[in-house]
């Protein structure tokens, strides 16, 4: 396309500005920082939890049984509600440090999607590591690995395989949930996109548009996770290629 | 069935052409709770200054209407939709929306207000003292065009989908101040203890008109003269005093 035909159809749209292209993209910038951190907080408490989910006395994996079926039976946009107003409730709250941090939407959203993807990736981690073969773990034990090697060398190397296609599936959920974010006023993606809807009254063009965006953000992911992929299962390639 | 809508609509036309369309059937869209303008009662009946005067309306123009309930977000893509016929919840008129829907005459206006806790000192006209200040308006009203207009970068501006998820937040000091439709901030903030108006109302445009499909030019005419007729015989006025202590009359 000719850039000047491009120059003339956005002098001819009133939707596309600069100024509404820059309010996609600082939508763009906070739905990745807040999916991005997310999934760093959920992945580094799910390893442990699964682990602790997976130990034979109901004292240790009762309370992860529980976090889990609590996050995974109640809707996200439920549990946002909760925490979003639900904190600002606590008499007294707002004299107290803590509201330097609750107060602005982002961290209550931060914190309810941690929680949600961290239960949902504690149980496809658990998934993988009870599936492990059991004679990979008496060979292990065989060598004479006590728990600790066993779990780092043998068992979470194999689960990391068996879980990363399901693990990416929850990411691409996770991109797609953080949508809802917009209904606690954090102008994310659909955020900017709802706040140009009412302001053009064009819900094809802001709403299309931002779909697009997310598909470009899924596409980005599904690259990443085809990338990991490959090298986790290398050893199941075909020898020479 | 083409030719079956043909002389539908021809059938419809002989009839707005010559005598007053009898029995037309409405479908009017109202966003509830929306008080005092559109709520439901105790009993959880359909009530409200526009319900009542689109009732007033109806049985001017001889209409038989229907009352839809429809969310903000969907009312002007549900019209084009044909999901209903009019929308009377308080649209106000304004020139990006009259390029999707017709309007009739203005019915009412009414001001913004600025409503926050008693603790609240700024004078919301000085942009030095609101700075950094944050603002709660509700997403596409008149209120956020005109702060968006007239204060952005100035303060921090937070848009919601309903009243009450902004009033939660005034309440829980997420916000400093609201910018709401004055009789909306009466009936929501001013109810509870420790909050107060500070500053003046601002009158905002040309005020709240029926919406309607743009190619319904006679049903336009029909709602025109019915309300001229309202606002001349007394109905409207009894209505108004019914739910205002001020006056809200265009």
């Amino acid at each position: 396309m000719p850039p000047d035909f491009i120059a003339a159809w956005l002098n001819k749209n009133e939707i596309f500005t600069a100024m509404t292209i820059m309010e996609y993209w600082d939508g763009m910038v906070t739905t990745v920082q807040l999916v991005f951190l997310c999934l760093v907080i959920g992945l580094a408490f799910a390893v442990p939890l699964a682990i602790l989910r997976t130990v034979k006395n109901p004292f240790v994996s009762g309370p992860v049984w529980l976090y889990t079926y609590l996050f995974r039976g109640t809707p996200l946009l439920i549990q946002l509600y909760i925490i979003y107003y639900g904190i600002a409730q606590i008499p007294g709250i707002q004299q107290t440090f803590w509201w330097e941090i609750f107060r602005e939407p982002f961290y209550p959203a931060l914190l309810a999607f941690s929680l949600n993807t961290c239960a949902y990736t504690t149980e496809i981690i658990r998934g993988a590591i009870v599936s492990t073969p059991h004679g990979e773990i008496e060979a292990a034990k065989a060598y004479g690995m006590n728990w600790f090697m066993r779990m780092r060398r043998i068992v979470l190397p194999s689960a990391a395989r068996r879980a990363v296609q399901a693990y990416s599936n929850e990411v691409i959920f996770m991109l797609h949930s953080s949508a809802i974010a917009s209904v606690v006023t954090i102008v994310d993606l659909t955020g900017a996109a709802r706040n140009i809807y009412s302001r053009f009254y064009a819900p094809f063009e802001a709403f299309i548009f931002v779909a697009l965006c997310y598909m470009a953000l899924t596409f980005i992911l599904v690259f990443v996770f085809r990338k990991i992929e490959n090298h986790l299962l290398r050893h199941q390639r075909p020898a020479g290629s | 069935m083409k030719k079956l809508m043909i002389a539908a609509s021809c059938a419809l036309a002989m009839f707005a052409g010559g005598v007053q369309a009898e029995g037309r059937d409405l479908r009017i869209a109202f966003d509830v709770p929306y008080e005092p303008f559109e709520y439901k009662d105790e009993n959880g009946e359909l009530t409200g200054f526009e319900v009542d005067l689109a009732a007033a309306m109806c049985e001017e123009m001889k209409a038989d209407c229907e009352f839809v309930i429809q969310a903000w977000d969907g009312m002007i893509p549900g019209l084009l939709a044909r999901k209903f016929d009019l929308i009377m919840s308080s649209m106000s008129i304004t020139p990006e929306r009259a390029e999707r829907v017709l309007f009739s005459e203005p019915y009412y206006n009414t001001p913004g207000g600025w409503f926050g806790p008693e603790s609240f000192n700024a004078d919301v006209t000085d942009m030095d003292s609101m700075k950094g200040k944050t603002v709660g308006v509700q997403r596409g009203t008149t209120m956020d065009t005109y702060v968006t207009e007239e204060m952005s970068g100035v303060v921090t501006i937070k848009r919601y989908t309903t009243a009450d998820d902004m009033v939660l937040d005034l309440e829980g000091q997420r916000l400093d101040v609201v910018f709401v439709d004055y009789p909306v901030g009466e009936q929501t903030v001013l109810t509870k203890d420790g909050f107060k108006e500070v500053g003046e109302p601002v009158k905002l445009g040309e005020g709240v008109g029926v919406a309607m499909r743009k190619r319904d030019k006679d049903i336009a005419e029909e709602v025109n003269a019915a309300l001229r007729k309202l606002k001349e015989d007394g109905t409207y006025d009894a209505i108004m005093k019914k739910y205002f202590a001020y006056d809200v009359k265009v």
